[in-house]
């Protein structure tokens, strides 16, 4: 019985637990997002940030985007090939990559490059006194440090996502024409005829959810570490981690708010 | 000499769960002058500064600066209070990712008291009060030696001409003769500015270079003050313990909590 008890006793706990940490980052969302409206505003700050996020993580959004659609263009040839539906490849790829695939996997690369990145820069900076020394000089951490990166995260990862839609396409392009044997022309009116504003409007949106997701969980991990190198780590592994799940989960949130008919 | 302590602490208690950190710390610190809070580790000196700093609440307590108590205040007029506080911490803790002279001009570009270009003369001249040439400036914190990354977290600590000043271990991790010029520079920073000073040291050397007055803290009371120049013949069996570093004595080192 004791057993039991010491089981379901240890439940309540996580779940507390849960809903303390769901509160706390809640409220710190709360105060990041509303001191991007309050001044002082530190445009340095946010340029430097959309300069990491969304510049620097060009190269790796772009090859993923255009392997993937090289990727997606193969494998939907083969699978429609047997219904003699090859000539539906170029409206799969365009609206997989826009839709889902675009915003998703750049998604996930910014997380495991700028989110980690920003995790262990202001983890750092929370281990060896830097937030402490930014109060001390009249400065708000949260509006220096927290608020730039979350405005800068909503605006770089559509930008990105702009980007990886057209490689995305590319990609496809390449193979339907190089290796599968469409016609160039054929493959982009394929494309054109069967996209629609609110496919990639729809994927830009999840990228600005996605982006401001990402800047979160890099944000609240590093300002939350404690314990030196270590501390540092492991806050950065859990806003990857995080911002992964995360975005996955949202995902399916926004696909149910945007097309569930 | 003022009547009104510049800095006056009274039964400031702070607590970490059931473990006492601070337990009622009673201080004075006179204008003008510095004391200097000796003290084992995790006899609560860092969190004493940080609680008249207000990076952490007290339980208990009142601390006043120029007869305000400060907790009383909302966030506008602690904000206030701040900005006339520089701080020297232990690691320097610099911003990696900005230039010296910005680190050093941070406080004048956060309260846009200076534009850039005024900010940057001004961190070139306090570079030069501590002995730091302009091109320093240029420089990035992980490019310096320990000795210049504490020479810069001074200019930085100085340069808004804070009416107090403190100074956190402010020799840790330097050779002995580094280890004066800091502290000279401190001494000089301190008579120039006219501030009130807060020094905390495990450096006996440091501490009588610095200090006018000395207090000992010790499980997170306040076990003796005097003059900073009577630290090593205080007559107070801890203080003399602690100074002449006897591993015998009525401070018995706890191995494990």
């Amino acid at each position: 019985m004791s057993g039991f008890l010491d089981f379901v006793a240890s439940l309540g706990r996580g779940l507390i637990g849960a809903c303390l940490g769901t509160g706390r980052l809640t409220l710190f969302a709360a105060e990041g997002i509303s001191h991007i409206f309050r001044p002082p505003f530190y445009g340095r700050q946010f340029l430097r940030a959309l300069l990491e996020i969304g510049y620097l993580s060009l190269p790796v959004v772009a090859l993923t985007a255009v392997f993937t659609g090289m990727v997606l263009a193969l494998q939907s040839s083969t699978g429609l090939s047997r219904f003699a539906a090859d000539s539906a490849v170029a409206s799969l790829v365009v609206l997989s990559v826009t839709r889902e695939l675009g915003p998703v996997l750049a998604g996930l690369m910014v997380a495991g490059r700028a989110g980690a990145a920003m995790a262990a820069e202001i983890g750092t900076m929370r281990v060896t006194d830097q937030v402490d020394a930014l109060t001390t000089l009249s400065t708000n951490p949260m509006k220096y440090l927290v608020a730039p990166r979350l405005l800068a995260g909503a605006v770089a990862l559509p930008l990105l996502v702009v980007v990886a839609d057209i490689l995305g396409v590319l990609g496809g392009f390449i193979i339907g024409v190089v290796k599968l044997g469409f016609n160039p022309g054929i493959y982009l009116a394929n494309t054109l005829d069967f996209l629609r504003t609110d496919d990639v409007v729809s994927g830009l949106a999840k990228a600005g959810v996605f982006g401001f997701l990402i800047a979160l969980m890099g944000c609240y991990h590093g300002y939350n570490s404690k314990g030196g190198a270590q501390g540092v780590g492991a806050a950065t592994t859990s806003a990857v981690v995080a911002a992964s799940v995360l975005i996955l989960a949202f995902d399916y949130v926004l696909t149910e708010l945007f097309f569930a008919r | 000499m003022s009547e009104t302590p510049k800095i006056r602490l009274r039964g400031l208690t702070k607590r970490f769960g059931d473990k006492v950190v601070l337990d009622g710390i009673d201080l004075d610190v006179m204008p003008g002058t510095s004391m200097v809070v000796i003290g084992g580790s995790g006899s609560g000196k860092s969190v004493l500064l940080k609680c008249i700093l207000g990076l952490i609440a007290p339980d208990e307590g009142t601390i006043e600066i120029d007869g305000t108590n400060v907790l009383a205040l909302d966030r506008a007029g602690r904000e206030a209070i701040r900005a006339q506080i520089g701080m020297l911490f232990q690691n320097g803790a610099l911003f990696d990712s900005l230039p010296v002279w910005e680190n050093v001009a941070f406080g004048l570009l956060a309260r846009r008291l200076a534009s850039r270009a005024d900010a940057k003369a001004r961190a070139e001249t306090v570079l030069a009060q501590v002995g730091l040439a302009p091109s320093v400036g240029e420089l990035r914190p992980s490019e310096l030696s320990g000795g210049m990354q504490k020479r810069v977290g001074l200019a930085r600590a100085i340069a808004a001409r804070p009416e107090v000043l403190f100074f956190d271990e402010p020799t840790t991790g330097l050779d002995p003769i580094m280890g004066a010029v800091i502290d000279g520079l401190i001494v000089d920073c301190v008579k120039t500015l006219g501030s009130t000073a807060i020094a905390i040291t495990h450096d006996m050397a440091s501490a009588r270079r610095i200090g006018d007055r000395a207090a000992m803290l010790f499980k997170g009371r306040i076990v003796w003050q005097g003059a900073a120049a009577e630290l090593m013949q205080s007559g107070n069996a801890m203080v003399d313990q602690f100074t002449h570093g006897r591993r015998d004595g009525p401070i018995q080192m706890e191995l494990r909590r």
